[in-house]
C-alpha cells in the first residue's frame, strides 16, 4: 500500500497527485456531497446570477443582430472577417485544453490528469459551443446554416469541398460531437454514484435515467474501458487536426501573413497555450472556494504551469518564423506585413501580444511563481488576453492593408461587437456555474483508481 | 418447488484484491455464470471471472472504416460526378482536397460506434437488473465489491454455492430475488 504512494511522491518530484489519507469511501463522499448534500452558496446564486444577465445581453445582441444584420459590426471590406472570426478562433483553441488533459494525457498515462479531466472536458463543450455561434451568425444569414452541410435539396447543388471553410464545418461539428460523447462515457459510472448515494427521488431518477444503469459489471469495465482508450486515440488526432483546419482556414488564402506552412503546429500550440491558461483560470478559484485543494494540488498548478512555458516557447518560435520569413522570402508584401504590425496603426497591439505571450510568462520558470495560485491566476489571465490578440493580430492587421494601397481600410469594433464578445464569456460563465452544481467536477471513479487501496496483491 | 425465483447469490467484499482472489476461486471451483461488480475498472477482474472475448475494438474499426469511405464517396461524387465545377483550376476528383473531411469523418464514425458498439454491447440502457433489488448494492458504486454467482449456472443449487461462498469469507451473503 505504501509503494504505490511514495512512488506516485516520486513521479511528482514533488506534491502527491491527492493528499494522502484519503479512501473510497472519503473520496466518493467529498465530490459527491458538492452536487448532493452541500447547500447552494449565496456566492453561487451571485455568480451565476450575473452570468446569466451577461448571456442575455448576449441574446440582446444576437437578436438586434438577426434584425438588422451584420452591418451592425465594425466589419466592412476590406476587413470583413473582424470579431467574429477573432472569437471563433479563441474560443476553439481553449477548447483544445480539454482535449489534450482528457485524451493525449490519458494515452501518455499521465495518472494527474485524473483530477482535472472532467471539468476541462466541460470546459472544452462550452468553449466550442460559444465558438460555434461566431461562424454561424458571421454567415449573415443564420437562418439558412443548414445550407453549410451536404443534403438533397432542390437546388440541385451541393457544397464545394475544396474549400476549408467546409472543411471546418466537418472538423468542428465532429469536434464537439466526439468531446460530448467523451464527456459523457466518462459520467457515466459517476452518474451511477450520484444515483446510489443520493436522497431525493427526482435527483435519483434523473441521475439513474442518465446513469443508464450502470452497474458496474467486470464485463461492463472491461469493454468501457476499451472505449474509453480508442475514443482517446481518435481524439488525439482529431484535436490536433481541428486546429490545423481553422489555421487552413488562414493559410490557404493568398493574404500575406496568412500563406504560411507554418500555420498548423504554431495555431495547435497556440490553442493548446490558451486552453491551459483557462483551465488554471477556472480550476484556482474552484479548488479554493469548494475545498479541492486534496486533489487539485500544488502539483496540478506545477504541471499546468509547464506546459503553458513549454507551448508558449513554441508560439514564440512561430512569432520569429514569421518575422524572418518576412524578411528571407524577398517578398516586398510579406516584408510590408512585418513592417505594419511594428509600425503601422495597430502596432501598439502587437507589441501588446508579444509582452502578453512571450515576455510576461517567462516569469514562470520561477518556481515559487509555479507554485504560487494567484500568481498563476494573474498570469493565465494574461495569456489569455494575448492569445485573443494573437488571433485580432492575424485577422485584422494581414486584411487591413493588402495588395492594393486603393482598397486599404480600418477596423473599429462597435458596440455590438463587444456585448456579443462578452456575452459569449457569460454564457460560457453560466453553463460552468451549472456544471459545477448539478454534475460531479472531478471525475469520482477515476479518483479511486488513484488510492493505493485500488492496486490488486493476488499472488500468482 | 421455488415460490419466488432467485436470480443468483451475491457474496459483498472489502477490496479490490479480496474479490479478485474470490473471483479466481469461484472460476477455479467450475463455476462459470458467475460476475464481478467493483465501483471503478479492475484490470484483473474481467480474467479473474473468464471473460475475454471484447469486441468494442472490431465494431469501433468498422465504424471508421465505413466513415472514410462514405465520407470520400461523398466528396467524390457530388463534387466530381453529379455537380461538377471547376474550382482553383483542379480538375473535379481533387482528392487531396477530399482528405480532411474523409479524416474528420473516419473520426466521427469511429467515435460513435466506440460509444454505441460498448453500450450495446453491455446491454445499456437497462434501467432495470435484479442486483438492483440487494440493499446493500448501492455500496457498489462507492466503495464494495461484490460477486454474484447465477442460478442458471449448472453447478448452482441453493445450498453447496452459498456454502462456497461463505467459504470465501464474504463481508455480507445476499440472495437476489429476480
Amino acid at each position: 500500500m505504501a509503494d504505490r504512494m511514495e512512488q506516485v511522491e516520486v513521479e511528482g518530484g514533488g506534491a502527491p497527485v491527492i493528499e494522502p489519507g484519503h479512501t473510497f469511501g472519503t473520496v466518493t463522499d467529498k465530490i459527491s456531497s458538492i452536487v448532493l448534500t452541500r447547500p447552494t452558496s449565496i456566492g453561487w446564486f451571485v455568480g451565476f446570477g450575473v452570468a446569466f444577465l451577461v448571456t442575455m445581453m448576449l441574446l440582446f445582441a444576437l437578436g438586434y443582430l438577426f434584425a438588422k444584420g451584420v452591418g451592425i459590426w465594425g466589419i466592412n471590406i476590406p476587413i470583413g472577417w473582424g470579431f467574429a472570426i477573432v472569437n471563433f478562433v479563441w474560443w476553439i483553441g481553449i477548447g483544445h485544453a480539454g482535449t489534450l488533459i482528457s485524451a493525449i494525457l490519458l494515452l501518455l498515462r499521465q495518472s494527474w490528469r485524473n483530477s482535472i479531466n472532467r471539468f476541462a472536458e466541460a470546459m472544452t463543450l462550452f468553449a466550442v459551443a460559444c465558438a460555434g455561434i461566431f461562424p454561424l451568425v458571421h454567415t449573415g444569414r443564420p437562418w439558412l446554416a443548414y445550407w453549410l452541410f451536404p443534403y438533397p435539396n432542390t437546388m440541385i447543388y451541393w457544397p464545394q469541398f475544396r474549400s476549408p471553410l467546409v472543411w471546418d464545418v466537418f472538423a468542428v461539428s465532429t469536434y464537439f460531437t466526439i468531446s460530448l460523447l467523451f464527456w459523457f462515457i466518462g459520467l457515466i459510472p459517476d452518474l451511477a454514484t450520484l444515483r446510489d448515494r443520493s436522497d431525493n427521488r427526482w435527483a435519483q431518477m434523473i441521475y439513474g435515467i442518465l446513469a443508464m444503469g450502470w452497474r458496474g459489471s467486470a464485463r461492463h469495465w472491461h469493454r468501457y474501458e476499451s472505449a474509453y482508450l480508442l475514443l482517446a486515440g481518435l481524439a488525439t488526432p482529431l484535436v490536433l487536426s481541428v486546429h490545423t483546419v481553422v489555421s487552413f482556414d488562414f493559410a490557404i488564402g493568398i493574404i500575406s501573413g496568412w500563406h504560411t506552412t507554418i500555420f498548423p503546429p504554431y495555431f495547435v500550440a497556440g490553442a493548446i497555450y490558451s486552453g491551459f491558461a483557462m483551465v488554471l483560470m477556472l480550476a484556482i478559484p474552484i479548488r479554493k472556494l469548494y475545498g479541492l485543494e486534496d486533489f487539485i494540488t500544488e502539483r496540478h498548478l506545477q504541471n499546468s504551469a509547464k506546459v503553458m512555458l513549454a507551448t508558449g516557447w513554441i508560439v514564440a518560435y512561430g512569432y520569429g518564423i514569421e518575422a524572418f520569413m518576412g524578411w528571407y522570402s524577398g517578398d516586398r508584401y510579406d516584408a510590408f506585413t512585418l513592417w505594419n504590425r511594428l509600425h503601422g496603426p495597430y502596432a501598439f497591439l502587437y507589441l501588446l501580444l508579444l509582452t502578453c505571450n512571450i515576455g510576461v510568462p517567462q516569469v514562470l520558470w520561477i518556481r515559487k511563481l509555479r507554485t504560487n495560485p494567484v500568481a498563476l491566476f494573474l498570469i493565465s489571465l494574461v495569456i489569455l488576453v494575448g492569445m485573443w490578440l494573437e488571433r485580432f493580430v492575424i485577422v485584422v492587421i494581414s486584411l487591413h492593408r493588402d495588395f492594393l494601397t486603393s482598397s486599404w481600410g480600418m477596423y473599429y469594433p462597435t458596440r455590438w461587437d463587444w456585448m456579443t464578445f462578452i456575452g459569449t464569456i457569460g454564457m460560457f460563465l453560466a453553463a460552468m456555474f451549472l456544471f459545477v452544481r448539478i454534475l460531479p467536477m472531478i471525475s469520482i471513479f477515476e479518483m479511486r483508481t488513484l488510492l493505493p487501496e485500488a492496486e490488486v496483491k493476488v499472488a500468482e | 418447488m421455488k415460490t419466488t425465483p432467485i436470480y443468483g447469490i451475491m457474496a459483498e467484499f472489502d477490496s479490490a484484491t479480496a474479490l479478485v482472489e474470490a473471483a479466481r476461486k469461484t472460476h477455479d471451483a467450475g463455476y462459470r455464470k458467475i460476475d464481478a461488480y467493483s465501483p471503478f475498472p479492475v484490470e484483473e477482474l474481467a480474467e479473474a471471472i473468464g471473460f475475454h472475448t471484447n469486441r468494442v475494438a472490431l465494431v469501433t474499426l468498422i465504424g471508421a472504416i465505413i466513415g472514410g469511405l462514405s465520407g470520400y464517396l461523398m466528396q467524390y461524387w457530388m463534387n466530381a460526378v453529379n455537380y461538377p465545377v471547376i474550382v482553383g483550376g483542379k480538375p473535379p476528383h481533387s482528392w487531396p482536397a477530399f482528405i480532411p473531411i474523409t479524416f474528420e469523418m473516419t473520426i466521427l464514425f469511429g467515435g460513435i460506434s466506440a460509444v454505441l458498439g460498448m453500450l450495446a454491447l453491455n446491454g445499456l440502457p437497462m434501467p432495470y437488473h435484479p442486483v438492483f433489488n440487494v440493499p446493500r448494492f448501492a455500496m457498489a458504486t462507492k466503495d464494495r465489491f461484490f460477486l454474484i454467482v447465477f442460478s442458471t449456472d449448472p453447478k448452482y443449487s441453493p445450498a453447496t454455492t452459498r456454502a462456497f461462498l461463505e467459504s470465501l469469507q464474504p463481508r455480507s451473503i445476499s440472495e437476489v430475488p429476480s
